[in-house]
């Protein structure tokens, strides 16, 4: 069980994340939706603590974070919270310095200290999962976004995180391109995945999020099984909100 | 042979000779401890507590505001009047070192900056440490961003340390000056020194080239489409 509880979050005089409580279970896949500035992506973010929330709690495994107002949390703890978290950024970011496989390898030889050959071989092992084994050495800069983002995907999982966030994951694509991501995210969450992504595709949140969570002016509006929230919306700022992405 | 030629031919070791016992190893020293120099302000102002930061801002103002000429003046023909008197070629390799330092401090910051943010949180997101994100991500994306303006710098300096001649290290320009004083031949001794700095200059661009394309060799076909 991942939870959220409570949490709050200020940008300056913003209050961007009001008493949020989520919950995800193991081995499942959740959709945050919501306009752009709801807070999805913040939300998001204070998972692998690149936000560090003013109030609140994070259960992630083991660890138990409480969160305080400027209080940052000691490395140590932000470390062991990251370690079991793996993220896919909206642009990618893969590391345009180094090669495809070079950017698969890169978390577990510097974090985990693995060998190198045996880092390779797990690398190449996820680039053929993600359908990349033939750009291994390839540079990112000379790959479409589509396979940017199937490498990123890559990266993001080498580590074995017990949780995956995507933040937009096919927001900078076309559709074309989005598509490709789409099904090795798909692939993911039938294999047992637990993901957490937040996304205003809605086709991408309806393929493979089991839940969902709908986010406005950072509250919860309404949460459940996805089916049920993008097919019969309780609220009707939920309701007014999924009219405006299937129009 | 005309006997310019023949003076330009018989003073050319001499000063071939100055330039790689001294201006060599005082460019390349003084550029080894400046660019240390520099890295170490520049993590200052971007990490540093605020009374450092505040320090080496002072350092920075001081030296970019003041003539090399005249600092190296205070440094060598100054401080003695305290009490801190310096041989010839440790006072040049401290004024440089500094102005060095200062310089390229600035450059070496703005290379760090200009690096995405979303770069550092990917890093983070592997959970590396800082340390680890600085030396892995950041820093060799940031060399080739801080490339051109560091070879730059490197070239100013060789021709800047002719200004040792007025602190007596007898570099290129300094011999130049002892043999047109016997000669009476002020013109070709100093195109001739001209010459010999143009030479150290122009190995020094072309190894620039090289760096470029090392630290660039992912960029090469896709300069167009970032």
């Amino acid at each position: 069980m991942i939870s959220l509880t409570q949490i709050d979050k200020f940008f300056g005089g913003n209050h961007v994340l009001d008493k949020v409580d989520v919950a995800i279970a193991e081995g499942s896949v959740t959709a945050l939706i919501g306009p752009s500035g709801s807070g999805k992506s913040t939300l998001l973010r204070c998972v692998n603590l690149l936000e560090i929330p003013e109030s609140g709690t994070l259960r992630l495994g083991e660890e138990t974070m409480q969160f305080e107002p400027r209080r940052r949390p000691d490395r140590d703890a932000i470390q062991r919270v990251r370690k079991q978290t793996g993220m896919v950024f909206q642009n990618f970011q893969l590391f345009p310095h180094q090669t495809v496989i070079d950017n698969v390898m890169e978390g577990l030889v510097t974090v985990q200290k693995w060998p190198r050959p045996r880092a390779r071989e797990r690398a190449r092992e996820l680039l053929a999962k993600v359908g990349m084994q033939d750009k291994a050495d390839a540079w990112p800069l000379n790959l479409s976004g589509g396979q940017q983002q199937r490498v990123a995907i890559a990266r993001a999982l080498a580590p074995s995180p017990r949780v995956l966030l995507c933040d937009e994951p096919t927001s900078a694509l076309d559709p074309g391109l989005a598509a490709e991501v789409v099904d090795v995210l798909k692939q993911l969450a039938g294999e047992g995945m637990t993901m957490l992504m937040a996304t205003h595709d809605l086709r991408l949140a309806a393929a493979i999020s089991r839940e969902a969570v709908f986010l406005q002016n950072g509250r919860v509006v309404e949460s459940g099984a996805s089916a049920d929230l993008f097919s019969r919306p309780r609220d009707p700022r939920t309701a007014a909100f999924i009219s405006t992405l299937t129009q | 042979m005309p006997a310019w030629l023949q003076l330009m031919i018989d003073s050319f070791w001499p000063l071939l000779r100055a330039g790689l016992v001294f201006t060599v190893p005082l460019t390349l020293l003084s550029f080894a401890g400046g660019l240390v120099l520099a890295f170490v302000v520049a993590l200052i102002r971007l990490f540093g507590p605020a009374p450092l930061v505040a320090l080496v801002r002072f350092y920075v103002w001081l030296i970019r505001g003041t003539p090399l000429l005249v600092q190296l003046f205070v440094i060598f023909y100054g401080l003695p009047s305290v009490g801190i008197v310096l041989d010839p070629l440790p006072a040049a390799l401290i004024g440089f070192t500094l102005n060095v330092g200062a310089y390229n401090s600035e450059v070496i910051r703005g290379a760090i900056e200009s690096i995405p943010k979303g770069q550092w949180e990917a890093a983070y997101s592997l959970s590396m440490t800082r340390g680890q994100a600085m030396r892995r991500t950041v820093l060799p994306q940031a060399a080739r961003v801080a490339v051109p303006p560091l070879a730059n710098s490197f070239i100013s300096l060789v021709k800047d340390t002719s200004l040792a001649a007025v602190l007596t290290v007898p570099e290129i320009f300094q011999a130049a000056q002892r043999i047109a004083a016997v000669t009476y031949e002020p013109l070709i001794l100093y195109v001739e020194a001209a010459i010999i700095y143009l030479i150290f200059s122009s190995a020094l661009s072309a190894a620039q080239v090289r760096l470029e394309r090392r630290f660039g060799q992912h960029a090469v076909f896709s300069e167009g489409n970032r």
